[in-house]
């Protein structure tokens, strides 16, 4: 169930579902109707999320760092698009430096992982998301302050404007399932195999030849640059940015997400997005209790299965699988007990 | 023949804690030489100072005769030192197969040719070699975090040999490894020093392996050396028997 073919039949079949799930397929005799304008906003803003996400997987799933600035890495590149764009330079522009600018200060910023780890180093990328929060704020000559930027302009592709939100939910689908083959090929690489050994042992991983500096670094930098594009595709999804959704809050939020989703799990931002992004909008029936029912659901979760919704899964498909499993034979020569 | 390291007068203190007090010794090409003395006598780190874990107070540490104070430990790897640690210090989230591969993968190409090359670095077949020599064959595409005790210790021994190195300084190999066990790892290490031609430093409480195992023998107490020579001299020591059993 597990085999190569399965999984790209399943990847296929999720996309073809993702791409179809907010358009109006009545005229082809299949009873949908499509998802309404802010149906298709929330998906669009649930992709843009999860590229986010996948930045902080990188970093503390995948390497074993800490980060509590992706929400300033997002703004970086909102606000880096936003600016270039209104300016008239083409969105692809903006788009490749808003990822590079928030690449380069990923690099500054990993440089404490050099020295603190764990809660330390938590603190030290929050102070880097008040710093930011702070520029957004009171830089009002460029950033606009507390008004933010309007009328940011969305992208055209090949002369078609993408001014239309199902447009350019297609748009963002397309971006991120590119972000997504290539954080896919960067795990599955060797760099993903220095990545994991520096989780889970760094000074080991140094002695056998791992120049933890700069996978540290990389790690950092990729997973910020991540934030960046996440920004650059923001910026046009909503068409005003103010600094309020780059502060410290929504940086917590990318957290949780990771930690619900899966740390280390491919699609566990996918999985911790769609909680932070979609449930709120299933519990609205609930109205003003809704939160109170998001926290108590994230609560339990984590109190009974903190590896996540993925680890979860993982642990009730062993658990099926249990009785079925035949015991791995041994030489004689290599059986011990253990101490 | 030239020693491959050269340890001289090299010293490392905690505070008011002298650990290694102006320890000097060569390790000569092909040789096996074994690091004993009592708990706390300073041999991890003395190992810690070489390997450039610790940073010496004072001292200086040379391969094939040039410096290495003051270079990372990555650094010291990919100048063919290898090292195992008195803890066990797998990945257990990786396959053993995957363990060994990245044991090796940063002695392979430059960093962006691993990205853009092949997963395993073209090094699957020395993988399947260094597994099928430390008989972990059944096991090679476990989680290592899986393994038992002693076969996660001939994983950390293998990992250590994967890049080819020409020094290798094992720090206990043989703690928690049961009898069986213990003689295949002696025999790998054996034949790795002949056919190989690696040069062993090894750390060990386990007298009857150390004795066996090592043509010479440099013993540590309280940070000092305090005898060395080939074991059976070093056995009847009285200055070894006295840092052993006091007086």
């Amino acid at each position: 169930m597990t085999s190569g073919p399965f999984k790209l039949a399943l990847v296929v079949t999720v996309v073809a579902l993702l791409a179809l799930a907010p358009a109006d397929l009545t005229g082809f005799d299949i009873p949908w109707p499509g998802l309404k304008r802010y149906g298709t906003y929330i998906l669009t803003l649930w992709l843009v999320t999860a590229i986010a996400a996948m930045g902080v997987n990188l970093i503390v799933g995948y390497a074993g760092q800490e980060t509590l600035a992706q929400a300033a890495f997002l703004g970086v590149g909102a606000y880096t698009t936003a600016l270039m764009t209104k300016a008239g330079i083409p969105f692809g522009v903006a788009f490749l430096v808003a990822g590079a600018a928030a690449f380069i200060i990923g690099i500054v910023l990993g440089f404490p992982a050099l020295r603190v780890q764990k809660h330390y180093l938590a603190f030290v990328t929050l102070a880097f998301t008040v710093f930011v929060w702070l520029l957004f704020r009171n830089e009002e000559w460029l950033t606009g302050g507390v008004s933010g930027i309007s009328g940011i302009p969305r992208p055209s592709l090949f002369g078609q404007s993408l001014r239309l939100a199902l447009h350019y939910y297609w748009f963002t689908l397309a971006v991120a399932m590119l972000l997504t083959a290539a954080m896919w090929w960067l795990l599955r690489s060797p760099w993903g195999r220095a990545f994991t050994a520096l989780r889970e042992n760094a000074i080991r991983a140094e002695s056998l030849g791992v120049d933890v500096r700069t996978y540290t670094l990389l790690a950092f930098a990729i997973g910020s640059a991540y934030g960046g594009f996440a920004g650059a595709l923001y910026a046009p999804l909503v068409q005003f940015i103010d600094p309020a959704p780059f502060a410290l809050g929504p940086s917590l939020l990318f957290l949780l997400m990771i930690v619900v989703g899966g740390a280390g799990s491919f699609v566990g931002p996918f999985i911790g997005a769609a909680v932070a992004v979609l449930l709120p909008e299933w519990l609205r029936f609930a109205e003003g209790y809704y939160l109170i029912i998001y926290a108590v659901l994230v609560m339990t979760m984590m109190a009974f299965c903190p590896s996540g919704i993925v680890g979860l899964a993982q642990r009730l498909t062993v658990v099926r699988r249990r009785p079925q499993q035949q015991p791995v034979a041994k030489p004689a020569v290599l059986e011990e007990a253990k101490p | 023949m030239s020693p491959v390291l050269e340890v001289r007068d090299l010293a490392k203190s905690f505070g008011g804690i002298h650990a290694v007090r102006g320890v000097s010794f060569d390790v000569r090409e092909g040789e096996i030489l074994g690091l004993i003395g009592p708990n706390g006598s300073g041999k991890s780190t003395l190992f810690n100072c070489i390997l450039g874990q610790l940073a010496p107070t004072r001292g200086e540490v040379r391969v094939d005769g040039n410096s290495v104070i003051g270079l990372r430990p990555s650094e010291l790897n990919r100048r063919g030192i290898g090292r195992t640690f008195q803890l066990l210090q797998v990945f257990p989230q990786l396959s053993v197969r995957e363990n060994l591969i990245l044991a090796g993968q940063e002695h392979k190409g430059t960093r962006l040719s691993r990205l853009f090359g092949p997963r395993d670095v073209g090094l699957s077949a020395d993988a399947e070699r260094m597994i099928g020599f430390f008989r972990l064959g059944h096991l090679a595409d476990e989680k290592a975090g899986s393994l038992s005790y002693g076969q996660q210790k001939l994983l950390d021994c293998a990992m250590a040999f994967m890049a080819g190195p020409r020094l290798v300084l094992l720090d206990e190999p043989a703690g928690g490894v049961n009898l069986t066990m213990l003689a295949g790892l002696k025999e790998r290490l054996e034949a790795l020093n002949k056919e190989a031609g690696a040069t062993f430093v090894v750390i060990e409480h386990n007298m009857e392996f150390v004795m066996s195992l090592c043509s010479r023998i440099l013993v540590l107490a309280e940070g000092e050396i305090i005898a060395e020579g080939p074991p059976a001299v070093v056995r009847n020591d009285p200055k070894v028997i006295e840092a052993y059993l006091g007086r």
